[in-house]
């Protein structure tokens, strides 16, 4: 569904992104995982169109979609939740929800239906503004609020940032029922723990290359992984 | 002073108050998307009532024509002027985009003095505004009378706007976090561009109103109207519609107050705003019905 090949992007005048491939199958989860400053939220943005990337390419459906305006890129079915939530505080919960959908044309109501059933909280704090919301709320709303546009792919931008473990879990949850209801996702987290037992594959990127891939469950064993982001590994 | 004094100065306050409300919106509505204070907005103000001179006087057409033209040329240069110096500095740091304005305002002064020279012009009367009603021995012009409603109206004409439809939820939308609106595919440009339309309208109709009190047209006529109204902003709450509406009317009425109570303070008339702007930033800097702004590192 997604390919990257070579994709390259400078930031704020350094490069942070160094020519990575990644591949994002129909229907997966895959994960990036790495530490700050790896690079992760830049590729997610410079695929989203908010930062221009130098070179390589990115294929959306067959379609190079490098360059092109934000707007349209959203309209072909790709949203990012954005990292630290970003929920619009001065609009009502209902609001946040429908500016999601500003592209759409119809079906609007069913779809705030569809996500008052994935997040009954957001439904009972309908009339709410969303800058009351507490924390692990705000998360959902972003998250309802980039599925009101009937996405075919999201991306999630650390959904788990801030949150209380018990928060966190349900997040996680979340994210694998979206799945399952059909959206592939692409998740960038720095908790690889949760992260790479939820995603059928997963890439490690360190100061803007990958340094390894793999199933999620294979990374997840792999020595070095344990060692840099689980935190687990046995001292000898 | 009489009761029938106090009357007629009341609703010269009102009057006087609701033609800087109309500016003031203006302000606050590309404050709260832009964060920049659009120092033109008062020259707009100054071309409108240009342009209905020329449009009454020159080719002689009925006001409410003239008027209809007059408030389309005005959004039409209003916006021309957002695409022209601000939209380039979109992502350059806001005193830049500032400079910009400030230029932008010079510019028009400037071009003004050059093509209508510097020799007042008389607004048009427009006979259904300049007519005087009397109440008793209380004597008003119309246009005294019709301003606060008509700037009532289209107070509420905004807020349905902003808060009722879909462009305004983008613009609310907008005004809090650009990236994030984009990634809901809203056209950013198109929110500004709609902001300035909705500014320089109130504007061209506030310049109507207000050459049918003041009826001498000079390039230089939006500087001061345009400093009190962005005060008028500041007082309200920059940002905040309603309370640019209330800054307005709190402003004029000082100011006509001052003038009719202590008639030897009537030189200091253009002061009141500026005092009142520097208690403001000392006491409430988010104004009246400003909400705290809390950035988030």
């Amino acid at each position: 569904m997604l390919k990257i090949n070579d994709l390259q992007v400078n930031y704020g005048g350094i490069s942070a992104v160094k020519g990575i491939n990644i591949h994002v199958p129909e229907k997966s989860i895959v994960t990036l995982i790495g530490a700050n400053g790896a690079g992760k939220s830049t590729t997610l943005r410079a695929i989203a169109g908010l930062v221009k990337a130098k070179s390589g390419e990115i294929a959306f459906q067959g379609e190079n979609i490098l360059g092109m305006d934000t707007i349209d890129i959203v309209a072909k079915g790709i949203t990012l939740v954005p990292e630290g939530r970003r929920v619009f505080a001065n609009l009502s919960v209902l609001e946040n929800l429908k500016i999601g959908a500003y592209l759409q044309k119809d079906g609007i109501d069913e779809q705030i239906l569809k996500v008052y059933d994935l997040f009954p909280r957001l439904k009972e704090r309908s009339w709410q503004l969303a800058g009351t919301l507490s924390g692990g709320e705000q998360q959902m709303l972003a998250v309802g609020r980039a599925l009101m546009a009937k996405p075919k792919l999201i991306m999630m931008d650390e959904p788990s940032l801030g949150l209380a473990p018990l928060i966190v879990n349900g997040i996680f949850d979340i994210i694998k029922e979206i799945n399952k209801l059909g959206t592939t996702i692409l998740l960038i987290e720095q908790n690889a723990n949760k992260a790479l037992k939820v995603a059928d594959y997963g890439y490690v990127l360190e100061t803007g290359n990958i340094t390894m891939e793999g199933k999620g469950l294979d990374l997840l064993q792999d020595e070095r992984v344990k060692e840099a982001y689980l935190g687990t590994s046995k001292a000898k | 002073m009489t009761f029938e004094v106090f009357m007629q100065q009341l609703a010269n306050g009102i009057s006087i108050g609701s033609l800087y409300a109309l500016l003031a919106i203006g302000y606050t509505m590309v404050y709260g998307i832009l964060r920049l204070i659009n120092f033109a907005h008062g020259d707009i103000f100054m071309m409108s009532a240009y342009f209905m001179v020329f449009g009454m006087v020159t080719f002689g057409l009925p006001w409410y024509v003239s008027a209809a033209i007059v408030i389309v040329a005005a959004v039409a240069l209003g916006v021309l002027i957002e695409k022209a110096a601000y939209k380039s500095l979109r992502d350059a740091p806001r005193m830049s985009i500032m400079i910009s304005a400030i230029g932008v305002s010079f510019l028009l002064e400037n071009l003004a003095t050059y093509l209508f020279t510097g020799v007042p012009k008389g607004f048009p009367d427009i006979d259904i505004l300049t007519r005087a009603i009397s109440f008793g021995n209380v004597s008003l012009s119309v246009a005294t009378l019709v301003t606060p409603v008509v700037t009532i109206i289209l107070l509420f004409v905004v807020l349905f706007i902003t808060n009722k439809t879909k462009i305004g939820m983008a613009m609310r939308a907008v005004s809090k976090d650009f990236e994030t609106a984009r990634l809901m595919g809203i056209n950013i440009n198109r929110v500004i561009s709609t902001t300035f339309v909705i500014g320089s309208a109130l504007a061209a109709v506030g310049a109507i109103l207000w050459g049918s009190k003041y009826p001498s047209v000079i390039p230089l006529m939006g500087v001061m109207p345009g400093l009190k109204c962005f005060i008028a902003a500041v007082l309200g709450g920059i940002g905040n519609t309603t309370g640019a509406v209330l800054g307005g009317f709190i402003l004029g009425m000082s100011e006509i107050m001052l003038v009719s109570f202590l008639p030897s303070l009537t030189g200091y008339r253009d002061a009141i705003a500026f005092i009142i702007l520097i208690i403001v930033l000392i006491v409430k800097p988010t104004g009246l019905l400003g909400e705290k702004v809390t950035d988030k590192v």
